[in-house]
């Protein structure tokens, strides 16, 4: 069983930060709106509190990790450009996707939307995590900031949505492929 | 005695301005990446890490954008009640020029191409 260096920085881009800041996402709305509408009745404890910091924090941490470990480490190998002559373009996916108009439209629509509509996602959360912070259960009384936090939480969402969804689309018809190979386990 | 605070009586201005903030950052990476798909000058201009092209300084001067944004709201801000309505109905738009200015069709649809 083995898996290359490439290979390895595009699952932990895409699976290790991006999947589990998607994750997060349904517990993030579940809470937030609990909290922003739950009235005089709801009760929230410091140790929830502190909880759903810690969980916010978590996300924003997450999502900053998945757009700079996709712009830094996965996104140059992607669009790598091959020596002149190269005719097997399988170590280089915007050439290879580029290469049929069965497959561009994959780069054109969907890399070029990815790449930027995802940085809205961590900015988006960024800012949801400092005013539930700042202002925890009072987010309630303000219609305008609850509107606002809850807004913007869907927005980023959906942003890591679109992002996550071409990924995995890329990744199966242009694969990063490269690197050194690290072998984890032997066959018998 | 004191009374039970409530929310109306906080000062909002500095949640204001993390929103008003978020939204020109991300009005600021929609722009960033039209201008750099609709200019070729603007294009090498944004590219000041060549492994990652233009990408690398749209979501650079994006994020410098935002952070100065919201630092200078805050300090504006801070301490003050100001009206949500408007803050939210700029912030949403700003949001909505994010997306649309980074859906490649869009881009295409304003350059007549």
């Amino acid at each position: 069983m083995e898996i290359t260096t490439h290979d390895f920085w595009t699952v932990v881009h895409g699976m290790g930060f991006g999947a589990l800041f998607m994750l997060a996402f349904s517990g993030a709305i579940a809470e937030l709106y609990h909290l922003s509408t739950g009235g005089a009745s709801y009760q929230q404890s410091e140790r929830d509190r502190m909880m759903l910091n810690l969980y916010l924090i978590a996300m924003v941490v997450l999502a900053w990790l998945t757009v700079f470990s996709g712009i830094y480490v996965v996104y140059p190998w992607y669009r790598a450009v091959p020596p002149a002559g190269t005719t097997d373009l399988s170590l280089f996916p915007r050439r290879l996707l580029l290469s049929s108009g069965k497959t561009s439209e994959w780069h054109n629509v969907g890399m070029e939307w990815k790449e930027h509509v995802a940085w809205l996602a961590p900015i988006a959360m960024t800012m949801v995590a400092y005013i539930t912070m700042k202002y925890g259960r009072t987010i309630m009384r303000p219609r305008g900031m609850r509107t606002a936090v809850l807004g913007f939480v869907v927005a980023a969402f959906v942003a890591t949505g679109v992002a996550g969804a071409f990924g995995a689309f890329l990744n199966k018809y242009a694969p990063v492929r490269g690197g050194s190979t690290i072998v984890l386990m032997e066959g018998e | 005695m004191s009374m039970p605070s409530t929310t109306d009586e906080i000062p909002n201005g500095s949640g204001a301005a993390a929103i008003l903030g978020a939204g020109i950052g991300c009005g600021a990476i929609g722009i960033l990446a039209f201008w750099g798909d609709a200019s070729a000058g603007m294009n090498k201009a944004l590219n000041i890490y060549n492994p990652s092209g233009a990408l690398s300084g749209v979501t650079t001067f994006g994020i410098i954008i935002w952070l100065i944004a919201w630092f200078v709201l805050d300090r504006m801000w801070r301490g003050k009640t100001v009206e949500m309505m408007k803050v939210n109905v700029t912030s949403f738009a700003l949001l909505a020029v994010g997306f649309l200015l980074t859906f490649p069709p869009f881009m295409d649809l304003l350059q007549g191409k």
